[in-house]
């Protein structure tokens, strides 16, 4: 059993008696009580349980609870709140880029990575960043809607 | 579709790292990104007895001019390599290949060494490895060796490794090119490839002095076709040359039939690729 140090959302939690083998997504939804990151394929495909550990996308069922010792993670509940949303969870809101919203945490992810590594010029662009993130509703085109307008909205605060 | 109990070591050394190995008799695994290897936990596919985590190891991820050639360190994210303005300049082929090595959020965390020791037949860094040349530097109990990818990748998911052998570096040969080409079909953007092909070529006085050639996605393991690239500089070059080029990579190679895409659909893919890399090569002005 290992002992977790951990900042989750800026919040930093020491958790004792952690299994080796206890997933990441695990972790945040049964030790830390963060359900907002949801378990779909557990094995890489869905990228429903994106999270970012230290800036990053990365899928939380892919990684060791015991491999984030020291790291900052942020989750889907670390965004904003369901009385102030974050400028991309309002777009989706707007856009209404969810349809049963199960894949909505790791669209969400997804997009924030996404926003802050590529230019996202085109529909393409922005598809093909979110290749790796699959929606049961294929409600797809809403999804693509919303990241396309913060991209915009991001460009037109940069100039 | 959890894993299986294990002993969890974080050495902060490779040499510390290799000892794990030894003490695991054979029963220990390596882990570096984890983007092949928590799935296969995770189905219970593979059940060490060991986890040998390589993230705490300082000085292992670093990408280095040495003039002819780059080396990377093995724990460096495909990320970086995606990014990284020397591999853009040095080995394009490698950049242009690099946004399509799955998703975003793996190559946040996947390494070139575990996917090199991952050795998947449809995966790009697999693939450049091999049109490269490059050289896979290994430590094992007694010491580091460099192996070619011809002996490393020795069929679909097997390296020709020792069970206590680490990949720690990477040497890449900056190729002298005036053109080149990247070309890859997969059936969602990110996935593994159904085909794929790179080309480099280098102008002659007449006709082509050298070319380079590998494809993947159309055998147990990436090839490169040295035939082909022998056969692309004794060419004349015509309009007909891409088709010609085509054929003769066609020829050499004959994938299965899977879930995934029948043997001819790989072929023809193939056939289509060559030749659009081989035009995009030629019409680059070096």
């Amino acid at each position: 059993m290992a002992k977790v140090s951990v900042t989750v959302n800026g919040e930093k939690y020491d958790v004792p008696d952690v299994e080796p083998r206890m997933l990441l997504s695990d972790f945040l939804r049964d030790r830390l009580g963060l359900t907002g990151t949801h378990v779909g394929c557990e094995h890489g495909v869905c990228g429903a349980c994106t999270v970012l550990v230290n800036g990053d996308s990365a899928r939380s069922c892919l990684m060791l609870a015991v491999q984030t010792n020291g790291a900052e993670i942020v989750t889907v509940e670390g965004l904003g709140s369901p009385e102030e949303l974050n400028e991309l969870q309002a777009q989706f809101r707007e856009h209404h880029g969810l349809q049963c919203g199960f894949c909505t945490p790791g669209m969400v992810m997804t997009g924030e990575d996404l926003l802050r590594k590529y230019p996202l010029a085109t529909d393409e662009d922005i598809r093909e960043g979110l290749s790796g993130n699959l929606c049961r509703c294929t409600g797809y085109q809403n999804i693509v809607a919303a990241i396309r307008s913060a991209a915009a909205r991001r460009t037109e605060k940069a100039s | 579709m959890k894993p299986a109990q294990f002993d969890y070591v974080s050495p902060s050394t490779v040499d510390a790292a290799v000892e794990a190995l030894v003490a695991s008799n054979g029963e220990g695994k390596v882990l570096a990104g984890g983007q092949s290897l928590l799935p296969l936990l995770n189905f219970r596919m593979a059940r060490p007895t060991v986890l040998v985590d390589l993230n705490g190891i300082e000085g292992l991820s670093y990408i280095e001019d040495r003039g002819d050639r780059i080396a990377i360190g093995a724990l460096t994210r495909h990320r970086e390599l995606e990014h990284s303005s020397l591999i853009a300049s040095k080995l394009p082929v490698m950049s242009a290949a690099m946004r399509r090595v799955a998703h975003l959020a793996i190559r946040n965390r996947g390494t070139i060494g575990g996917s090199l020791s991952h050795a998947d037949p449809a995966a790009e860094l697999p693939m450049l490895a091999t049109f490269y040349g490059a050289g896979i530097s290994v430590q094992g109990q007694s010491g580091r060796r460099t192996i070619a990818p011809g002996e490393f990748f020795v069929d679909a998911l097997t390296n020709c490794l020792e069970p206590e052998e680490i990949v720690v570096e990477v040497e890449f040969p900056i190729l002298k090119q005036d053109g080149w080409a990247f070309e890859e079909v997969a059936r969602r953007f990110g996935d593994f490839a159904l085909a794929s092909i790179a080309v480099s070529v280098r102008r002659g006085t007449t006709g082509l002095e050298a070319a380079r050639v590998a494809v993947m996605g159309v055998a147990d393991t990436p090839l490169r076709l040295r035939e082909a690239e022998e056969e692309l500089v004794a060419m004349e070059l015509d309009d007909g040359t891409p088709d010609r080029f085509s054929e003769i990579v066609v020829s050499l190679v004959s994938p299965n039939d899977d879930l995934h895409a029948s043997a001819d659909y790989r072929k023809h893919l193939l056939a289509q690729l060559a030749k659009r890399a081989l035009r995009t090569a030629l019409a680059m002005k070096g």
